[in-house]
């Protein structure tokens, strides 16, 4: 089929470019668009390391197609498919572009987020997806979008001759919210409220990367005070979002006690969060230049209730690993082989049950991690949910041992004066890029000023670069896993949707 | 089963609301209000364009904020702390969509008894037990938590007859989390549809209530009251575990007058501003109940 197409030299440069250096060993980012008065501007970002590099080519109106990236780089078949959605350009290759964030109907404009498009009616298609499989006695279970128990609405199709997942496919349209469009036209001051609630789970690690890519146009420092907040309330989010997961994992297991136990240190956790913050999400916290003030509670009472957190998770974490019932249902279940999870470039806990150790706190310090000392953690390479369970496990010690030190800084710090936030310019122009680790791995802020309103912020979420991986996750697994392996991958769904 | 008395070395963490107040309740960022007192004729226009949401709006000089888009952001209290202030409590919950409007919009207490006394006549079959199918219809993610938060020991809802089920014919009351999504809104009716009579409605959070901070777009429907008719009201972004449980034994008429004032907020959540209740909150232990 690519055959019948010829492109531009610049389109085809480009597509050879980003191979080469993804071939070379750079982790592919992901690939966004963007509405520019001449055309469709396609980038991708590259990471290696310490550097993200960008690449980036215009797809004029004319020939709205380009060379798919995902005949090398399988990372990059979600991201087609979105562009595809959300701006009507193809990527021409050998898999075809099943609608994946809103499916529209023929002949309805698309939301085109970017400057200079007036936007039309916008229709949605819901027609279910046909069958991918044909063969004797094979049949497609849809599951979804409203799930059976408190879940955040996702449709899976899983093709199945009775017990074994023979192809598993995920659309996510149903909680397709359009957010990107909204920031268009924002302050910054607007944008992070919008950031938090992009992915609600993960609110405090979006508003971090929102904002550092804010500071990063507007050329300030955060002061130091101000980093060591962030990181404060960063890693008990990671803490609640880990033991959300877990919650999961007995759940389906039917841990009961082990169930209410954990529901019990989250409960615990989320009370802790509100109590310095306000806000049992962190919200409101992370503002451009800085955070919005001084935690709400003193070293000593954060020393005790992180001890009393920390206790009870640590005792109650190895009563569960040695229970045999819930242990067994994790190990061989769901294996992303170490080559599939550098292929997808998994991140976050995910990857890091894959032997993908990316992890933006050691890898590009952003907030106060320069100043902190974080703990390595094992290297992993089952790949199974029992390894992703492990790798969460291990970052939880990882996040209370940087807490303490956040605290004890910021302890040290409060006897001299102390400063929150800086000024950020209110008429600032320009284009740059924020990161953060958020507990589902490394989220990436593409934002873009002028005149101090936002005209374009992309963000790209850790659980919708995993979730692309998903269907790789059911090589030997059966119906009654699903539960296991949905939960080890600890998504969610808002921030896969947008 | 070394996990029995792992569970029982804790003793009880459960809250005993509705019967008792609940320490946490109190200490909790639930509302903006108007201070009464304040003279709030000058320069007010500022705190009305810094609200992120348009919730801020002037009738007669005098300020007033929709609850059911107020994201509790907190800039207005930031900008002027002489008129606007944070309401500690959780029982903010509402069964008309203009009672989140406040200070209140002279409605007749006639036409709150009405809607309250017909929600009264709908659901006396469920006040001892009700079974809840709770919908996702475009959320951040935040709602699930705080709504799943319901079964944990500390609300454990189910000491108080309330159940989730996965079926919708099992259902007596639906909770709606998000901003109501064109893609979601078919699934909605379906599910409204399929739910027997006597049918309940929530809308949890402001992003069911108005959309929030999404408002309307090409693909949010700002709030789900458009679709399905709703009976309750719970703000919040997103609304607390305890909001939730208020608004859900609102729904079911498991509360008593004294519980609640007529038209406005129940009379035990006024009167203590946040800064007294919050250094309760440090003092015991953040508010929680006894040994939580």
């Amino acid at each position: 089929m690519s055959d019948t197409f010829v492109f531009s030299d610049e389109l085809t440069c480009f597509a050879t470019r980003v191979s080469e250096a993804v071939r070379k060993g750079a982790r592919f980012g992901g690939l966004f668009a963007t509405r520019e008065p001449s055309g469709t501007r396609l980038l991708v970002l590259l990471e290696e390391g310490a550097i993200i590099s960008t690449d980036s080519v215009v797809v004029q109106d004319a020939q709205p197609q380009y060379p798919a990236l995902s005949l090398e780089i399988p990372a990059a078949a979600w991201y087609e498919r979105e562009i595809h959605d959300l701006f009507g350009i193809e990527a021409i290759g050998p898999r075809r572009l099943d609608p994946l964030v809103l499916p529209t109907t023929t002949g309805s404009s698309r939301p085109r987020t970017g400057s200079g498009t007036t936007k039309g009616p916008i229709e949605i298609d819901p027609t279910p997806l046909s069958a991918h499989l044909r063969g004797e006695g094979v049949f497609t279970i849809p599951y979804g979008p409203v799930r059976s128990g408190v879940f955040e609405s996702i449709e899976y199709l899983v093709e199945t001759p009775g017990e074994d997942i023979l192809h598993l496919r995920a659309r996510v349209f149903h909680k397709h919210r359009g957010i990107e469009t909204r920031f268009e036209g924002m302050t910054p001051a607007d944008g992070v409220l919008l950031a938090e609630r992009y992915e609600g789970v993960a609110s405090v690690a979006h508003a971090v990367a929102f904002s550092s890519a804010v500071e990063q146009i507007a050329g300030v420092e955060i002061p130091e005070g101000a980093g060591l907040l962030r990181v404060l309330h960063a890693e008990l989010e990671r803490v609640a979002n880990h033991l959300e997961s877990v919650i999961r994992h007995c759940e389906a297991a039917g841990q009961a006690v082990a169930f209410a136990r954990f529901s019990l240190h989250k409960e615990r956790v989320q009370r802790l969060r509100a109590a310095i913050s306000g806000s049992r999400f962190g919200r409101g916290v992370v503002i451009p230049g800085g955070v919005s003030g001084p935690p709400g509670l003193g070293a000593s009472a954060l020393f005790s209730s992180i001890d009393q957190v920390e206790a009870g998770v640590r005792a109650d974490l190895r009563l569960l690993m040695a229970t045999p019932s819930f242990a067994d249902r994790l190990r061989g279940t769901g294996i992303v082989s170490p080559e599939v999870a550098r292929q997808f470039g998994a991140l976050g806990p995910v990857g890091r049950g894959s032997g993908q150790m990316a992890d933006a706190r050691i890898d590009r310090p952003y907030a106060a991690y320069s100043l902190l000392g974080l703990r390595s953690i094992e290297h992993r390479l089952q790949g199974d949910a029992l390894a992703r369970q492990r790798a969460r496990m291990d970052e939880i010690e990882g996040s209370f041992h940087i807490i303490r030190q956040a605290i004890d800084r910021m302890e040290h710090l409060r006897a001299g004066k102390m400063q929150w936030a800086v000024p950020v310019d209110l008429k600032l122009n320009g284009q740059s890029i924020g990161w953060a680790e958020a507990p589902q791995g490394e989220v990436l802020y593409i934002v873009q000023l002028e005149e101090g309103r936002l005209t374009r912020v992309k963000p790209r979420s850790a659980s919708f670069h995993n979730l692309a991986m998903f269907q790789a996750a059911f090589p030997k697994d059966v119906l009654t896993d699903f539960a296991f392996i949905e939960a080890s991958f600890g998504v969610s769904i808002a921030g896969v949707a947008g | 089963m070394p996990w029995i008395p792992r569970g029982l070395r804790e003793g009880v963490v459960t809250s005993r609301y509705p019967r008792r107040r609940d320490g946490y309740g109190p200490v909790f960022r639930a509302a903006v209000r108007v201070i009464d007192a304040a003279d709030a004729t000058t320069r007010i226009e500022d705190s009305v364009a810094a609200c992120p949401t348009g919730a801020i709006t002037i009738h007669d000089g005098r300020p007033r904020i929709d609850q059911g888009s107020c994201i509790l952001c907190g800039r207005c209290t930031e900008l002027r702390p002489d008129v606007f202030r944070f309401d500690p409590g959780f029982e903010t919950a509402e069964l008309r969509r203009e009672a989140l409007v406040v200070p209140e919009i002279t409605e007749s207490d006639e036409v709150l008894r009405l809607a309250s006394a017909e929600l009264g006549r709908r659901v006396r079959a469920l006040r001892k037990s009700v079974h809840i199918r709770h919908i996702d219809v475009g959320s951040d993610g935040s709602d699930e938590w705080e709504v799943a938060a319901l079964t944990n020991p500390v609300y454990d809802v189910q000491r108080l007859g309330v159940f989730f089920t996965a079926s919708p014919r099992h259902a007596d009351l639906l909770l709606a989390t998000g901003v109501g999504t064109v893609g979601m809104l078919d699934a909605l009716r379906q599910t409204y549809e399929a739910m027997p009579e006597p049918k309940v409605v929530i809308a949890a959070g402001v992003e069911a209530i108005s959309g929030g901070l999404l408002g309307r777009g090409y693909a949010s429907h700002g709030g789900i009251a458009t679709t399905v008719p709703v009976d309750v009201f719970v703000p919040g972004s997103p609304p607390s575990p305890f909001s939730l449980l208020y608004g859900i034994l609102l729904a079911i008429g498991r509360l008593s007058t004294a519980d609640r004032a007529p038209g406005g907020r129940s009379p035990r959540s006024q009167g203590k501003d946040l800064g007294t209740a919050r250094s309760d909150l440090y003092s015991e232990g953040f508010g929680m109940e006894g040994r939580i």
